[in-house]
């Protein structure tokens, strides 16, 4: 097995200075060009960038996909089927299911990015703390931990909405705060890995002083794995966010979210299929892109390699 | 299944085998056109470096190439029997019963979740050579067989609750249960030290030669080869490009890559050693005080609670020695001496528990803040596995500038020039500064390592098993690199090795270690030529080509 | 084994403890006043009288100080009591305790089909040599975690109940009302065991070991399920126990679409009416499951593989 690792390089290897092919100039054009080739492979992973560029654009400036009116309608226009005038058909009211989609886009994105960043900030500063200081600090930081993951995310989600009110910040951050457990342990898991790695005791041993240890070293190949999770997050927060909106703890209505729009259709799933299955399958669609982009930068670029 | 062979017919003939690997970048051949017979109860060793392709030809044998491997053309004519167009259904009565294998790394090659007994009757209950109750029974016998003590016990423990070497003497259990033909044994003590190495080995010669086995040896290790086998390939490159008798094959090479392969291998080099370049400044004695003292170095690490066993581990006990200005100290022992935990504390990277470490005639025992990195600034380390030393995200001119950073030693672009000066002095070129340690071959980043660790002019250098992890023809490179520095720059290195023939090559002295103590010490002529020690003797005897150094009158062992 | 189940139990009430606390924090200790959401709870937006409001502060003990209310709560906690609901006034314990059954019975089925699915369709995907089937099998969990557990239920009720009229939509009657919910909170669950599960199969099957048996000359049944399955197991074992828990909690958002009595619907109206005492007791009660699955796990363990006992065990899920 071994064989196949390593380059036959020593074969042709007299006593002189070993030959070194190829010189670095062409590395810029030649990273550009594996890219490309490497999505020109991943057609589904083109696709879910795509996908969550749409998503952005729906946040950021909902008017480029709609003119309707989210919030108002055509009462006379009620319960029509999806279809050239209407994509995703209308509600009770007769409002447009696209544009109530689109515009709770900014909402739903907000939520969710809102909680990935509290979880990756506390999470990650919990993790480093704990693995590079170490000792007792690493003890009281990770039994913490233990504590958290040990309660059941959602319930954990729901105490805090219980105690800081409904609305969507108040969802995010709950969501957030239920998701720290798990960043702070890849990231002391990452820190302690590296910060045993032979080359650090190496900088260590040359003379290197911690704070440089921790910046040069320690960070950069630790981070790696932390920013695939707050990919990963990205997803698992999209549902745990349009969950609790679901249940009613999100934005009050009128306004919509993914969640609470899933929720309205509840009522005339007999009649109106639409109402509920076109945001769901926005969600799902949403959380597959981001997950697929999640495995790709999870080793799947470095194996091209 | 076949018919007996005719007399003088080979067991196994492999006849212009090709193998390729399918990478993202289309095939990549491994096996080039290799021919090779073994006939009956005869060893034929395959000695190649990595990448040679001898345990791909050794694996292919036996059907199981890796994932990605294809047999792309020629035979494998096994007892008569073509095997490259068996099916997956009649390889399997083949694997076990007629060929075994004995893997690589017995820590990894045995199912953790199972017993050791289970193991080696599954052999016998796949082919159904036993019931349930005879095959455990017979297991039990082949355990002893293997050589292991209490076979009863063993069968019913664990792997993990086995060291290495029982492991491994389980695997061969495992492939001898159904009585196979031949014996594929890829590597089979490479992972282990080498006293247990040579028992092993011992054992498996005499087993197969009771048995009346072949064996087909594969080894990157000469020595092994020449001590083992009736015959020896060797391969390069995919190729087989020289093949005889051992004796042959040993005194008249006729392939050059044979020849520099024998000319580099440690173990019978040392034969040789009068002409090697690397011993040539040894004998002039030292007219200054020695640059490091260790005295009654002492390392306890507590153990975790529970058990019946002892609180702590005296990782080392009591251990003192020199290392003179301009000269090589080695530490030598096998895994568990307490050499690199030695060297640590010798670094101040471990604090000991008792002793002292006098450095230029300071005491640098647990020293701290400004008088330690005084002391940093003069003692650096390389390690043993080079891709691990080196950060993957660091250019190879950050890797080494990154001590004159540490310290604040001159400017961007002084710091710049010294990068290419310090590779040009371990014989890199310029071009490689811009490159990642992930583009570079595993000798060139152990000269990388070294270049980092004279950055700084340092007066002493730790080595820790600095050629292990490299094949052999790249190891004597970096030996003779090491010695070449030494005489230009009069550094004084402390070497820590497990492998004797390689510290007969750079050491002036010798510290010989066992279990945390010191068991002899001395010039590295004393040591070698005069052990005084039981356990030195032992070590000695069990450098690979001993036997084939001596050879017998007539020429067979 | 007796030391190791001693430790695991205090290890195991250590946690317990720690999440009583935690909860007690995020609900007693954050801002808000819960004196007035609790009497405001019941008045639907009415104007609440200072004096009752004195006497529900007296009456519920938030006079004393926090770390008073704190010990002395704790104290009942331990004899069970976990006070009184805001909004029913009758003792948590006692509606959990009612509410649980349903629930239990719920998640049970749930986790039976998950890992009966999970296993199968990770074992299928690993040993098929035809390329599509194992692309194919791969590619569904992936799909299973990634849709919203609420669509899903309401989806199948469209499909299953509505449409096809198989199983009824709604309700906690007799046991075919068990099945849409069931295989609800079944999908994400099975896709998270199946996705952990292949993984490790695939990695076990390219151990050394692996090819150890191969040589002996054992078959590929065999091999996947005497060598692989049984190393394998224990990711899949350690994720099942880590999601307990979470299969107890998605009963809020599956008992809520599918409006069945259980847990889940006991804390989705006490988040509604901000009844403090349920959701700490609910909280307790998901860490107590929480526990005792795992310690459930944690003897399973050194069955499976006897380093464990030595080693200790090993979260390798974060």
């Amino acid at each position: 097995m071994t064989e196949l690792l390593v380059k036959p390089i020593a074969v042709a290897a007299p006593a002189a200075p070993v030959a070194v092919a190829e010189a670095p100039a062409a590395a810029g054009r030649g990273t550009a060009r594996r890219l490309l080739r490497f999505l020109a492979r991943r057609p589904g992973l083109v696709l879910s960038g795509v996908l969550l560029l749409l998503v952005a654009v729906a946040a950021f400036a909902p008017g480029a996909f709609t003119s309707a009116d989210p919030l108002v309608g055509e009462p006379a226009e009620n319960f029509a089927a999806p279809g050239a005038a209407h994509w995703f058909g209308t509600d009770e009211l007769g409002r447009d299911v696209f544009a109530r989609v689109v515009h709770g886009t900014a909402l739903s994105v907000k939520a969710t990015l809102i909680a990935v960043g509290v979880a990756f900030v506390v999470g990650g500063l919990l993790g480093l703390v704990a693995g590079f200081v170490g000792g007792w600090v690493e003890d009281v930081v990770m039994r913490l931990v233990d504590v958290l993951l040990s309660i059941p995310a959602l319930f954990l989600s729901l105490a805090l909405v219980t105690a800081l009110g409904y609305g969507t910040v108040e969802v995010a951050i709950a969501v957030g705060i239920a998701s720290v457990a798990g960043f702070a342990r890849v990231m002391r898991a990452e820190v302690l890995r590296v910060r045993t790695a032979v080359f650090v005791e190496a900088a260590r041993s040359s003379g290197t002083r911690w704070y440089g240890v921790l910046a040069r070293h320690v960070l950069p190949n630790s981070l790696g794995p932390v920013l695939v999770l707050a990919t990963l997050e990205l997803a698992t927060a999209v549902l745990a966010v349009s969950s609790l909106s679901f249940l009613g703890f999100g934005a009050p209505p009128p306004a919509p979210e993914w969640g609470n729009l899933v929720s309205e259709g509840r009522n005339y799933l007999g009649n109106a299929w639409w109402l509920s299955t076109m945001p769901g399958l926005v969600v799902a669609g949403t959380v597959l892109a981001i997950n697929r982009i999640a495995r790709a930068l999870d080793g799947e670029w470095a194996a091209t390699r | 299944m076949s018919a007996p062979l005719p007399d003088g017919a080979p067991l196994l003939k492999i006849r212009d085998l090709t193998v390729s690997y399918a990478t993202r970048s289309g095939p990549v051949p491994a096996v080039r056109g290799v021919d090779l017979d073994v006939f009956p109860g005869e060893v034929v060793a395959l000695v190649g470096e990595s990448g040679s392709g001898k345990s791909t030809t050794a694996h292919a044998v036996v059907g199981l190439l890796p994932a990605g491997g294809r047999i792309d053309g020629g035979s494998i004519h096994f007892s008569g029997r073509d095997l490259t167009g068996a099916s997956e259904k009649e390889l399997q009565l083949v694997r076990g019963a007629r060929i075994g294998l004995v893997p690589q790394d017995p820590t990894v090659s045995l199912n953790p979740t199972r017993r050791i007994g289970a193991q080696v009757a599954e052999v016998l209950r796949v082919h159904g050579l036993a019931g349930r109750r005879e095959a455990a029974e017979r297991a039990v016998a082949l355990l002893g067989r293997a050589g292991l003590s209490e076979p009863a016990v063993r069968a019913r423990q664990f792997p993990h609750e086995l060291s290495g070497g029982m492991r491994q003497r389980a695997l061969i259990a495992v492939a001898i249960a159904a009585g196979p033909q031949l014996l594929v044994a890829d590597e089979p003590t490479s992972a282990l030290d080498v006293t247990v190495q040579r028992r092993i080995l011992d054992h498996l010669d005499t087993l197969t030669r009771e048995l009346g086995t072949a064996v087909l040896l594969v080894t990157h290790d000469l020595g092994v080869a020449a001590d083992r086998a009736q015959r020896i390939a060797v391969m390069s490159g995919g190729r087989i490009v020289e093949t005889g008798p051992t004796e042959q094959v040993l005194t008249d090479p006729r392939d050059p890559y044979t020849q520099r392969l024998l000319a580099s291998a440690p173990s019978l080099a040392a034969a040789r050693r009068a002409a090697s370049p690397v011993a040539v400044r040894k004998g002039d004695v030292p007219a200054r005080e020695p640059l490091v003292v260790a005295e009654g170095l002492s390392k306890d690490f507590p153990l975790p609670r529970g058990g019946s066993g002892p609180r702590v581990l005296h990782a080392v006990r009591n251990v003192s020695f020199t290392v003179e200005r301009g000269r090589t100290t080695a530490l030598v022992g096998e895994s568990g001496s307490g050499k690199s935990t030695t060297a640590r504390m010798v670094l101040a990277l471990t604090e000991p528990t008792a002793g002292r470490v006098t450095f230029d005639g300071t005491d640098v025992t647990g020293v701290r803040g400004a008088a330690l990195r005084a002391f940093r600034r003069r003692a650096q380390l390389v390690y043993q596995n080079p891709y691990a030393s080196l950060d993957p995200r660091f250019s190879i001119e950050e890797v080494v500038t990154e001590p004159l950073r540490a310290f604040r030693v001159g400017d961007r672009a002084s710091r710049a020039t010294r990068a290419r000066e310090l590779l040009g002095r371990v014989s890199l070129p310029a071009s490689v500064l811009q490159r990642r340690p992930a583009e570079l071959s595993g000798g060139q980043r152990q000269r990388v390592a070294i270049a980092r660790a004279l950055a700084l002019a340092p007066e002493l250098v730790v080595c820790d098993e600095p050629v292990s992890a490299l094949d052999v023809s790249v190891q004597a490179q970096v030996l003779e690199l090491l010695a070449e520095l030494q005489a230009d720059t009069g550094v004084s290195y402390l070497f820590i090795s497990h492998d004797l023939a390689v510290v007969r090559q750079v050491a002036h002295a010798v510290v010989v270690l066992r279990d945390g103590e010191v068991v002899e010490s001395g010039s590295t002529d004393a040591i070698f030529d005069a052990p005084t020690h039981e356990y030195t003797r032992e070590l000695l005897a069990a450098i690979p080509g001993t036997a084939a150094r001596i050879p017998a009158p007539g020429g067979t062992r | 084994m007796g030391r190791y189940l001693a430790r695991r139990l205090a290890q195991a009430i250590v946690v317990l403890w720690a999440a009583y606390t935690v909860s007690f924090l995020i609900l007693d200790a954050l801002p808000g006043d819960p004196v007035t959401a609790m009497a405001s709870a019941g008045l639907d937006g009415g104007q609440v009288d200072p004096a009752e409001l004195a006497a529900i502060r007296a009456e519920y003990g938030y006079d004393d100080p926090l770390v008073v209310r704190y010990l002395t709560n704790l104290g009942n906690a331990v004899t069970g009591d976990l006070g009184n609901s805001v909004a029913t006034n009758r003792p948590v314990a006692e509606t959990l305790g009612a509410a649980l059954p349903p629930t239990l019975q719920l998640t049970a089925v749930a986790l039976l089909l998950a890992v009966a699915l999970g296993s199968a369709v990770a074992l299928l995907a690993t040993y098929t040599r035809r390329r599509w089937l194992r692309q194919l099998l791969l590619s569904l969990p992936g799909l299973g975690v990634a849709v919203p557990t609420f669509w899903v239920g309401l989806m199948l009720v469209q499909l299953l109940s509505f449409q096809l009229r198989l199983f009824p939509a709604f309700g906690n009657e007799g046991a075919a009302t068990l099945v849409l919910p069931a295989l609800t909170l079944a999908i994400p669950t099975g896709a998270l065991v199946a996705q952990v599960l292949a993984k490790s199969l695939l990695t076990a099957l390219d151990e050394p070991y692996v090819q150890t048996a191969r040589a002996k000359g054992a078959g590929r049944v065999r091999i996947h399920l005497a060598h692989a399955l049984r190393n394998a197991s224990l990711p899949a074992l350690t994720v099942v126990g880590l999601l307990a828990g979470q299969l107890l909690a998605s009963a809020v958002v599956v008992e809520t679409v599918f409006s069945r009595d259980g847990i889940g619907r006991v804390t989705a109206s006490a988040v509604g009416a901000q009844d403090l005492p349920m959701v700490q007791g609910v909280v307790v009660l998901g860490a107590l499951v929480f526990v005792l699955v795992n310690l459930l796990v944690d003897l399973v363990y050194p069955l499976l593989d006897r380093r464990i006992v030595v080693a200790g065990r090993r979260r390798s899920l974060a």
